[in-house]
């Protein structure tokens, strides 16, 4: 993040203002992603005109940076119509797509429109790895083609890869792919749980050996004897810090209009079908919540060693159950990361060899039914 | 010196964040901050106005600053903004470019 624009975040969270929104436009998708969140029905998404009508009031109240997401974006027939008008309103529009459905007069159109960038998911440079989880045959070619008209149009690019078991070994190559194309890569090995609580897609995250290997990849975290050291304990400044964005300079909404602080924080704050997006960031019970959250208040976390240097996600502990309480995921790569465990995981840790030496002698089973 | 008509660009980002103008160049991603004299500019900067007109009925009633040293100021920001491909200054009125980058709130 250059200067200026970390001016201008911390300028935004003094006032009080949403400077980036995410709008998922739908969760209907042409693929079926193997560790995706959303359920792909149509349970009534908003209208062309409600989302105009959303979109001048982000406009009013300030935010300057526009994410649109889904689902796959260009699922909505009317996607140019919004992406036009939100140009209209001069926000800096940036797009997630996994490109399936661009082609050359897409990419020239999204051009046009002066878009800032788009990212496109890839999981891995091999089609039986990439298609394999998003269960649609041939996607990596249109992804990567969708990719190079992207950029033979000018347009910035970023591929953005999920790191899980089933892709892992295939990280560099990817990196590698994006370097050929002349685009940026990102990578964040969280699988994050069903938009409605189901955690089952957690299965598919990463090992703890892989991601302690992810974490020794110099080319990566750079000086990694840093990236790994062993944290000291968050001193007073630190406990008073915030968790991060979410609900303080940035906000969600959803296709059917409900406000979250996050896309990976889904606490309902409102629904702009029923109230002004405004009245509902300055105003939800939900939203004040969330803002009034320092480190020094999680109940774990302020008292845990990695307090400081955690990648905590409030969205991830809310989904856990508390927006509080710890993140076990983050607990698990705080752990891959440096060895030490966190209170909250060796909590977790099975103390169950002895239970199961009980259970595999019949008699004290018999015994203690 | 001659009548100096100035537009904004399209396919810039821009929204006013306390009264000061951000912008994000769309060719670069590269942001600018105005203070809130080049933000009053830039607002009505339409490609039909002068620029001695937008100092005259903007700039020196609402800071009240000299009118020959304010145009002076605009159009020395005027060439810096449109040398960063932010504005378009032309002897001419300038047609919208773009309808799809329309007017900056
Ligand atoms: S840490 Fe979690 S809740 Fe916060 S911005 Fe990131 S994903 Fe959203
Ligand atoms: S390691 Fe776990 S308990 Fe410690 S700060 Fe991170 S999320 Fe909280």
């Amino acid at each position: 993040m250059s200067a200026l624009m970390q001016e201008m975040g911390d300028k935004a969270l003094a006032l009080g203002v949403p400077l980036a929104v995410q709008v998922d436009l739908t969760y209907r998708c042409n693929e079926r992603c193997v560790h995706c969140y959303l359920d792909h029905d149509d349970h009534g998404e908003m209208t062309t005109t409600e989302i105009k009508h959303l979109l001048d009031e982000l406009a009013d109240a300030g935010v300057f940076i526009l994410t649109l997401s889904g689902g796959e974006i260009l699922m909505r027939r009317d996607f140019f119509e919004i992406l036009e008008y939100a140009r209209q309103l001069t926000f800096c529009v940036k797009l997630k797509t996994n490109g399936v459905l661009i082609r050359e007069r897409e990419a020239a159109r999204i051009r046009d429109l002066g878009v800032e960038s788009v990212q496109v998911s890839i999981y891995s440079h091999r089609p039986e790895v990439h298609d394999a989880i998003t269960l649609v045959p041939g996607s990596l070619k249109r992804s990567l083609t969708a990719i190079r008209f992207l950029k033979s149009q000018g347009i910035k690019v970023t591929i953005a890869n999920v790191l899980m078991t089933e892709n892992m070994q295939d990280y560099q190559d990817v990196r590698a792919l994006a370097d050929e194309l002349g685009v940026r890569a990102t990578l964040d090995p969280t699988v994050t749980p069903m938009m409605d609580g189901n955690r089952s897609t957690l299965r598919l995250g990463a090992e703890e050996n892989a991601l302690k290997r992810l974490f020794r990849d110099q080319s990566l975290v750079g000086d990694v004897d840093e990236y790994c050291a062993v944290p000291s304990k968050p001193n007073e400044d630190e406990l008073q810090a915030l968790p991060c964005s979410a609900g303080h300079t940035a906000a969600y909404v959803s296709p059917y209009g409900d406000v979250y602080p996050c896309v990976q924080f889904p606490l309902t704050c409102g629904n702009v079908r029923r109230q002004r997006f405004i009245d509902i960031w300055r105003h939800s019970e939900q939203l004040k919540e969330v803002r009034s959250i320092r480190l020094k208040d999680l109940t774990s976390c302020s008292q845990c060693t990695h307090g400081s240097t955690c990648t905590r996600c409030p969205g991830l502990a809310f989904m856990e159950g508390n927006m509080r309480g710890p993140s076990t995921q983050d607990c698990e790569k705080s752990f891959a990361r440096t060895g030490i465990p966190s209170a909250n995981l060796l909590s977790r840790k099975p103390a169950a060899v002895n239970l199961v030496q009980i259970r595999a002698t019949p008699n004290i089973a018999q015994a203690s039914a | 010196m001659s009548k100096l008509y100035i537009a904004r660009s399209p396919k810039l980002a821009a929204r006013v964040l306390d009264g000061e103008m951000m912008i994000m160049s769309g060719q670069d991603s590269t942001l600018f901050t105005l203070n809130k004299t080049a933000t009053v500019i830039w607002q009505a900067a339409d490609g039909k106005t002068t620029l001695e007109e937008i100092v005259e009925r903007r700039i020196v009633p609402e800071f009240e600053i000299d009118a020959d040293a304010a145009l002076q100021d605009a159009e020395t920001l005027a060439r810096e903004l449109a040398s960063h491909g932010i504005l378009q200054v032309s002897e001419e009125p300038i047609a919208p470019a773009n309808p799809a980058a329309g007017d900056a709130q």
